[in-house]
C-alpha cells in the first residue's frame, strides 16, 4: 500500500515541553536539538542538577520530589507549557505518558500530546476491551474463560475447550500465589488444582474468582514496533525479543527476534498492524505479543500506547530515529517510509542497568553515583545504513545521570541503557560483553556484573530465551561469588599507598620518595578484607623497592619489584610480575555523620574493576576509632531515633509531650520501596520531633528524641 | 608578576648554566684492577655498616620487643613509621650512637631514634624513646644524642616531636647524665627556648614518663597521652610510698585519665598508640606558622652524569691512597657540573660553585696537602659564599696543612689561621662530609665537629684523628722512654680513629653510605633553606618571651 500523505509538510513544532527526567528525556531533548526544536524540562526540587534539566533550553520545577507532587502533576505541566509557549508535549514512557486524562486535558488547552489520542490509551489501557477488540480484529489471544460463573462444572468444560495444560489464576492474586497449572486432561487434576487454587486466594486476598487461561510451557516475549500517523498510514517496525526478565520487568531486549521465519515475522506484523488500526492508533506503539516457543503460535497480549523503553534496539537495526518520527507524526506529517522501504540490518541489544542487587532478588538499590565511567560510544543515534556499506560494531550509551547524581530515592532506579549493534548477533553480544565491562559504577549495586553474566551464558548465546530463563539457568547465572586474587589485594594496597603519596613540590623531601639510609627499608602495612560479614582481616605488607616500585606480600605471597602509579584518581597502572594492568580503583570513603562500627558501611571501601570484574574490598577501622565510635553510638542511643537510611517519612506517630511504650511504632518510613517502622528503644516521653510527613530525610537524621523514664 | 619574573630569571639562569664547560669529565677507570680492590673493599666495610645498624634498628632485642608486643604496644619504629608521611624520607641521626660504649651493656642507638622526617606535609625533628633498650632511660649518650637533635631542630627551625616512653635517668650513670651544661637539664631548657623562638614542642606519651622524664610533657606545648598506658609522674610509686607513706598506683598517680580531667597535664587522650599517632599528626597540621618556612630549590634537579656506585672504587678504604675528589664531585653533584673558582690556584684544594637536587652550593674539596695558596682560595671562596648566601659543603680529606720550615717561613700558620676564621665566622649553613682523612688542622678548616656544620656526616671509611696513627707513634716513640708501649698505642690510636668510633660518641650526625651522600646532602641543603620567620636563634635577651607555658 502506497503511504497516503497531506498535501504540503507541515512544520516541526518549534518549542516541545519534555514531562519526563533521566534517560528518555535526555533522549528526546537530543532529537529535538538535532532538528533545531527549543526544549523545555520539567523538574522536581531533587532534580534540580539533573542533566535533563541542563540539556534543556529552558527548565522548570514542578514541585517535591514525590512524582505525584511533581511530575505527575498535569496542572503544574500545563501552566508551564504556557509560561514556555511549549506547543507539544512529549511525555517519555511511565509517569503520564499513558495517562488519557493527561492526554484531554492537552487536547483541550490546545496542546499537542506527542502520544496516541486518548480514546486509542483508554481502549488499550483495559485488558478486557483490548482483548474483545483484538478477536473481533482477527488478532489472535491467548484462549481462556474470564467470566464470573465460577461452577467447578463449568469451568472444566472451559477448560476442555481451552486444551489442557491451562493455568487457574485468581483474578485479584499475585506473586504466584492463588495460581495453579494443570498438565493433566483429567476432571480429578483440574477440580483438585482449582480448589487449592481457590483455597489460597481466599486466604490470601479474601476473594476466590478465578480465571482459566491457556497455559505456555516455555512462553517467550516478542513485542511489535508499530508506528502510525494521523492520515491511516500504519508500519510495523519489526519485532523485539524482551522475554529475559525478572520481576516482571526487562532487563535485556534484542531484535529483531532470533529464530522467527519470515512467514512468521510478516504475520506478527500484519496482526500488529492490524491491532492498530482496530483502535485507530496514533504515533509509537508496541503490540505486545506471548509465543509459545513448542508450538509456534503467538496470542496479543497487550499493546503499550508508548515510546518503549528498548526503543533503541529498533532504531539500531532500522537506521531511524523513532522520536523524529514522533515529531513528524505529531505534527501532522505522513510516515516517512513506507513498509516495503523499512530496513532491517543486522543485530541489536539493549541492556538496561539498574540500581538494585541481583543477588538479593534483584531489590531494588539506591543511593550516590560516586563514580561512572562508560565505555566512548561510536554513536548518539543510530547509525544510517547506505546500501553496499560495511556494517560496523556501534555502541550506543542511553544516560541520564551523571556521577554525582543521586539515583532510585524517589523514582526508577534505573541508571543508563547500553544499545549495541552488529552485523549478527554473535557480533552485537561480543559488543555488549566488552561494553558492559567497561561499564563502571560505584555507589550503590548495579546489576552489571549479573548482565555480564548474563551475556556470556552459553543458553543465552545458543539463543534458549523463554521469560523463565533467569529461573531456569540461575545456577549458572548466579555462581559462587569468588574470593579476592592476591593480586587484587596487592593493587588494592598498592592503591591506598599511592593516594597518598604527597604531591611532588621540587623539594628532596617528595622526590626521594620513601628513601632511608643505611640499608634500612620503609615498609607500611595495609589491613583489607572482604567486603563480607565474616571476612577476616589481611594485613598486605608493601615494602618500598626504590622510586614508585615495591615488594607486596598478601597472605604469604610475595610480588616484587611491582612498579605502579596513578594514571588518574582512579586509575592505577601496575606491572606484577610481567603483566602490565590497568586498573580502575575507587575509594568510596564512609559518610562522616555515621560514627565507626563493625558495620561495613562505616568503613572505607576500596572498589576496583581488574579485567572487567568489580571486586569490593573494605579497609576496616582500626581499633581506637571502634572505640570512639562506640562511646559515640552509646551516647546516642539513649532514646534518639535517627534514619538509618535516606527515606521518605511515610508518617510520624507522635508529638512532643506524648508518652510512649517500649518498642511503640513512632515513624514509618518508606525506603527502596519498602516501609521500615522505627519504634521506641524504652518507655519515655517525647521530648523532640526532628521531621515531618512527607518530609526526605538523609541517614543518620534524629528523627525522635524520646527522654527515658528513670529505670535505669 | 613577580612570581613570573622570578621564574624568569630561573629560565635564564638555567640556560647559561646549560654552558658544558662546567661539567666534569670522567677519567675513571672501572676495570682497573686497583678500582676493583678499592671497590671490594668499600663494599665490605659497607656490609659491615649494615650488619651493625640493622642490629641497633632491632632496639633491646625480639625479647623485649615480645614484651613491648604483648602489653598492645606498637614497638618504638612501628610508632616512628606511622607517625611519617607515607613515601617521604627520614633522614635517621646517629643510629649507632654508643655503639660498643657501655662495656658489657649494649645500648643500640643509644636507646633513642632521632632524625628529620615529614608530619602532615612539615618537615619535623622526630625523637622517639627506645623502650626496649633498658626501658628507654637515659644514658650520657642518650642525653647527647637527644642535644644534638634539638640542636639541628633549633638551628634549622624545625617542630619537634617526642615519643615519650622513658624511665628517666640511667641511675648508676647520673654524674655524667645529671648535673652538668650539656646534662639532663639543657633537654628543658632547649625545649623552652624553641617554644620562645616558635619552633613548636610536641609530645606524645605512649608509656612511662617519670621523673626528669615528667618534664618532656610537661613542657610541651601540647601533648597527647595514651590511656592506660601513658604514665607522668614526678615521682613513682615506690618512691611515693617511701617519700610519703602514700599506697598509690601506677595509673591513679599519673594516667591518661587523671591528667586529662584532673592535673591538666595532658592535652589529649589517646585510646591506643595508633590514636595517639593520629593526633600528633593533626597536632603538627595545625601547626600554623609557626617555626621555619621551607624554601623550593632555585632550579630543578638533575641526575649526575656518573653513577654513585663507582664511589667505593675511586676513594677505597686505605686514607694513605690518593684520588681525585673531582671522580667524587662529579657523582654527587647535579648534572656533574662544578664552576670551578680558582682551579690552577692552589691546586689542592678544589672550590666552585654545583647544585644537589636543586640547591645552590658552594664546595670546598680536599685534593692534597693544604698550602699557603689553597688556605687563601678557600677564604676567599668562603667569603664569596658567605655574601652571597649560598651554604657550603665541605668535602673533607685532608692530612693537614703543609709542614716544614719552608712552608712555616711561608706562614703557613697565618694563613691556616685565616681559613680556619673564615670557616668558623661564615655566615652561612656549612655542611660537612667526611670522604676521606680529617686529621689535625685540616679538620679545622675543614668545618670539623667543633665549626659547628648543621650536619656533619662520615663514609665508613673515614678517619678522624689530631694526625695519622703511624706518625703518632713515631712522635711519641721521640718523645717517650718506653718504646713498648708504642705498638699497643698505635693500635689505639687507630681504633679512635675510625668513623665507627667516632659516631658512637656522637662526633657526628652518622656514617652514611658513598651512594647516599647525595640525596644526604640534598636534604641537608633543603634543611639548611628554610628561612626563620625573622627571629634570631640566638638567644640574647631580646624579649622575646617565654613560649608557651602549661597551665
Amino acid at each position: 500500500t502506497p503511504i497516503h500523505r497531506p498535501p504540503a509538510r507541515r512544520p516541526h513544532f518549534d518549542k516541545i515541553l519534555i514531562a519526563n527526567r533521566g534517560e528518555i528525556a535526555c533522549r528526546v531533548i537530543r532529537t529535538a536539538r538535532k532538528l533545531g526544536i527549543k526544549t523545555v524540562a520539567v523538574y522536581s526540587e531533587v532534580d534540580q542538577d539533573a542533566l535533563h534539566v541542563r540539556l534543556a533550553d529552558e527548565a522548570y520545577c514542578i514541585g517535591p520530589a514525590q512524582s505525584s507532587e511533581s511530575y505527575l502533576n498535569i496542572d503544574k505541566i500545563i501552566d508551564v507549557c504556557r509560561r514556555s509557549g511549549a506547543q507539544a508535549v512529549h511525555p517519555g514512557y511511565g509517569f503520564l505518558s499513558e495517562n488519557s486524562t493527561f492526554a484531554k486535558r492537552l487536547d483541550e488547552e490546545g496542546i499537542v500530546f506527542i502520544g496516541p489520542p486518548a480514546s486509542a490509551i483508554v481502549s488499550m489501557g483495559s485488558k478486557s476491551e483490548s482483548k474483545h477488540i483484538m478477536i473481533s480484529a482477527g488478532v489472535p489471544c491467548v484462549p481462556g474463560y474470564h467470566g464470573s460463573n465460577q461452577d467447578p462444572e463449568f469451568l472444566y468444560e472451559q477448560a476442555k475447550h481451552i486444551g489442557f495444560p491451562v493455568l487457574i489464576k485468581a483474578i485479584h492474586g499475585g506473586g504466584g500465589k492463588g495460581m495453579r497449572t494443570v498438565t493433566e486432561d483429567t476432571k480429578d487434576a483440574f477440580l483438585e488444582g482449582l480448589s487449592s487454587a481457590k483455597r489460597e486466594a481466599l486466604k490470601g486476598f479474601g476473594n476466590d474468582i478465578v480465571l482459566i487461561e491457556k497455559y505456555i510451557e516455555r512462553p517467550r516475549h516478542v513485542e511489535v514496533q508499530v508506528f502510525a500517523d494521523t492520515l491511516g498510514n500504519v508500519v510495523s517496525l519489526w519485532e523485539r525479543d524482551c522475554s529475559v526478565q525478572r520481576r516482571n520487568q526487562k532487563i535485556i531486549e534484542e531484535a529483531p527476534a532470533p529464530g522467527l521465519t519470515p512467514e512468521l515475522r510478516q504475520e506478527l506484523g500484519a496482526k500488529a498492524v492490524a491491532a492498530a488500526r482496530a483502535v485507530s492508533y496514533v504515533g509509537a506503539g508496541t503490540v505486545e505479543f506471548i509465543f509459545d516457543n513448542d508450538t509456534q503460535d503467538f496470542f496479543f497480549m497487550e499493546m503499550n500506547t508508548r515510546l518503549q523503553v528498548e526503543h533503541p534496539v529498533t532504531e539500531m537495526i532500522t537506521g531511524l530515529d523513532l522520536v523524529e518520527w514522533q515529531l513528524e507524526v505529531a505534527a501532522g506529517n505522513a510516515l516517512p517510509l513506507e513498509q516495503s522501504s523499512i530496513p532491517m540490518i543486522g543485530h541489536a541489544f539493549e541492556a538496561r542497568i539498574y540500581a538494585e542487587n541481583p543477588r538479593n532478588q534483584f531489590l531494588p538499590d539506591s543511593g550516590q553515583l560516586l563514580y561512572l565511567s562508560t565505555p566512548p560510544p561510536t554513536h548518539t543515534f543510530a547509525p544510517t545504513y547506505s546500501s553496499g556499506e560495511d556494517i560496523q560494531p556501534s555502541l550506543r550509551i542511553e544516560q541520564g545521570f551523571e556521577q554525582g547524581a543521586q539515583i532510585g530515592v524517589f523514582y526508577d532506579p534505573m541508571i543508563a541503557k547500553v544499545v549495541t549493534h552488529g552485523r549478527d548477533r554473535t557480533e552485537a553480544l561480543r559488543v555488549l560483553r566488552k561494553a558492559l565491562e567497561q561499564y563502571h559504577v560505584v555507589g550503590l549495586s548495579t546489576n552489571v556484573e549479573f548482565l555480564k553474566t548474563l551475556a556470556g551464558n552459553q543458553a543465552f548465546i545458543d539463543r534458549e530465551l523463554e521469560t523463565g530463563f533467569i529461573k531456569k539457568h540461575h545456577d549458572e547465572l548466579f555462581p559462587p561469588i569468588k574470593p579476592s586474587t592476591d593480586e587484587t589485594y596487592a593493587l588494592a594496597a598498592l592503591y591506598i599507598i599511592l593516594q597518598n603519596v604527597p604531591k611532588l613540590d621540587g623539594t628532596p623531601w617528595t622526590t626521594l620518595g620513601a628513601k632511608r639510609f643505611s640499608g634500612d627499608v620503609e615498609e607500611r602495612i595495609i589491613t583489607l578484607q572482604e567486603d563480607s560479614i565474616e571476612a577476616e582481616p589481611v594485613a598486605v605488607a608493601v615494602k618500598y623497592a626504590g622510586l614508585d616500585q615495591f615488594d607486596i606480600t598478601v597472605k604469604g605471597r610475595t610480588f616484587t619489584g611491582v612498579s605502579a602509579s596513578l594514571v588518574s584518581p582512579t586509575s592505577l597502572r601496575a606491572r606484577l610480575g610481567d603483566a602490565f594492568m590497568n586498573v580502575t580503583a575507587v575509594s568510596q570513603k564512609p559518610s562522616a555523620m555515621v560514627p565507626a562500627s563493625a558495620a561495613h558501611n562505616t568503613m572505607e571501601k576500596i572498589h576496583m574493576f581488574v579485567d572487567g570484574e568489580k571486586t569490593t574490598l573494605v579497609v576496616p577501622s582500626p581499633k581506637w576509632l571502634l572505640s570512639l565510635g562506640e562511646d559515640v553510638l552509646k551516647a546516642g542511643a539513649k532514646g534518639a531515633l535517627r534514619a538509618p537510611m535516606p527515606s521518605l517519612v511515610v508518617e510520624v506517630k507522635v508529638k512532643v509531650g506524648d508518652r510512649v511504650e517500649k518498642g511503640q511504632a513512632v515513624v514509618i518510613l518508606e525506603s527502596m520501596k519498602t516501609e521500615t517502622v522505627m519504634r521506641a528503644d524504652a518507655a519515655g516521653v517525647v521530648k523532640a520531633v526532628g521531621c515531618k510527613n512527607g518530609e526526605m530525610v538523609e541517614e543518620g537524621r534524629e528523627l525522635v528524641d524520646v527522654e527515658l523514664e528513670a529505670s535505669e | 608578576i613577580p612570581i613570573l619574573r622570578r621564574a624568569v630569571r630561573r629560565d635564564v639562569a638555567r640556560l647559561s648554566r646549560g654552558y658544558h664547560d662546567s661539567v666534569i669529565p670522567n677519567l675513571v677507570s672501572t676495570s682497573s684492577p686497583e678500582f676493583i680492590a678499592k671497590a671490594d673493599a668499600m663494599a665490605a666495610l659497607i656490609e659491615d655498616l649494615r650488619t651493625k645498624t640493622a642490629k641497633a634498628r632491632l632496639g633491646g632485642g625480639s625479647k623485649a620487643a615480645e614484651k613491648m608486643k604483648s602489653k598492645g604496644k606498637c614497638l618504638p619504629r612501628e610508632r616512628l613509621r606511622l607517625l611519617l608521611d607515607n613515601s617521604t624520607p627520614f633522614l635517621e641521626l646517629s643510629p649507632l650512637a654508643a655503639y660498643e660504649v657501655y662495656g658489657d651493656q649494649s645500648i643500640p642507638g643509644a636507646g633513642l631514634i632521632t632524625g628529620i622526617g615529614r608530619i602532615s606535609g612539615r618537615e619535623c625533628m622526630v625523637i622517639v624513646n627506645d623502650a626496649t633498650v633498658k626501658g628507654g632511660s637515659y644514658y650520657p649518650l642518650t642525653v647527647k644524642k637527644q642535644l644534638r637533635a634539638q640542636e639541628i631542630a633549633r638551628e634549622h627551625g624545625l617542630p619537634c616531636v617526642y615519643i615519650v616512653e622513658s624511665g628517666g635517668a640511667a641511675l648508676p650513670y647520673q654524674a655524667n647524665v645529671f648535673p652538668d651544661k650539656e646534662h639532663f637539664g639543657r633537654i628543658f631548657y632547649n625545649m623552652a627556648q624553641m617554644s620562645a623562638l616558635g619552633i613548636p614542642q610536641i609530645a606524645s606519651i605512649h608509656g612511662i614518663s617519670v621523673a626528669g622524664g615528667a618534664y618532656v610533657p610537661a613542657m610541651a606545648d601540647e601533648n597527647i597521652i595514651v590511656q592506660n598506658q601513658g604514665r607522668i609522674f614526678l615521682a613513682g610509686p615506690p618512691l611515693v610510698k617511701a617519700a610519703t607513706g602514700e599506697d598509690v598506683d601506677d595509673e591513679t598517680l599519673g594516667g591518661g585519665m587523671m591528667h586529662s580531667s584532673e592535673s591538666g597535664v595532658t592535652d589529649h587522650l589517646a585510646r591506643d598508640d595508633e590514636h595517639a599517632i593520629s593526633l600528633t599528626r593533626s597536632v603538627v597540621a595545625d601547626l600554623g606558622r609557626a617555626g621555619w618556612r621551607p624554601a623550593l630549590p632555585p632550579q630543578q634537579s638533575e641526575s649526575p652524569l656518573y653513577p654513585a656506585s663507582e664511589l667505593g672504587g675511586i676513594v677505597g678504604t686505605d686514607v694513605r691512597q690518593g684520588f681525585d675528589m673531582r671522580d667524587v664531585i662529579s657523582r654527587i653533584v647535579d648534572g656533574s657540573k662544578l664552576r670551578e673558582f680558582k682551579k690552577e690556584y692552589g691546586p689542592t684544594i678544589i672550590t666552585g660553585y654545583a647544585h644537589i637536587h636543586g640547591y645552590e652550593v658552594g664546595i670546598v674539596a680536599n685534593n692534597g696537602i693544604l698550602f699557603s695558596p689553597s688556605a687563601l682560595k678557600t677564604t676567599h671562596f668562603i667569603q664569596s659564599c658567605s655574601q652571597r648566601k649560598i651554604p657550603l659543603l665541605f668535602l673533607v680529606n685532608v692530612t693537614g696543612y703543609m709542614v716544614g720550615s719552608k712552608a712555616e717561613r711561608g706562614g703557613i700558620a697565618k694563613d691556616g689561621a685565616k681559613m680556619v676564621r673564615a670557616v668558623a665566622c661564615a655566615d652561612v649553613p656549612k655542611l660537612t662530609v667526611v670522604v676521606g682523612g680529617s686529621f689535625g688542622a685540616g679538620n679545622y678548616g675543614m668545618s670539623g665537629r667543633a665549626y659547628s656544620p648543621r650536619f656533619l656526616w662520615m663514609w665508613p671509611n673515614s678517619k678522624v684523628s689530631v694526625m695519622g696513627g703511624s706518625q703518632l707513634s713515631q712522635v711519641m716513640a721521640s718523645v717517650s722512654k718506653d718504646p713498648t708501649q708504642h705498638s699497643s698505642l698505635k693500635d689505639e690510636i687507630e681504633e679512635q680513629s675510625t668513623a665507627l668510633y667516632s659516631t658512637a660518641r656522637l662526633w657526628d650526625d652518622g656514617i652514611i653510605e658513598p651512594t647516599a651522600t647525595r640525596d644526604v646532602v640534598g636534604l641537608g641543603l633543603a634543611l639548611a633553606s628554610r628561612q626563620s620567620g625573622g627571629r634570631s636563634t640566638t638567644w640574647d635577651g631580646n624579649n622575646l618571651g617565654y613560649g608557651v607555658f602549661r597551665m
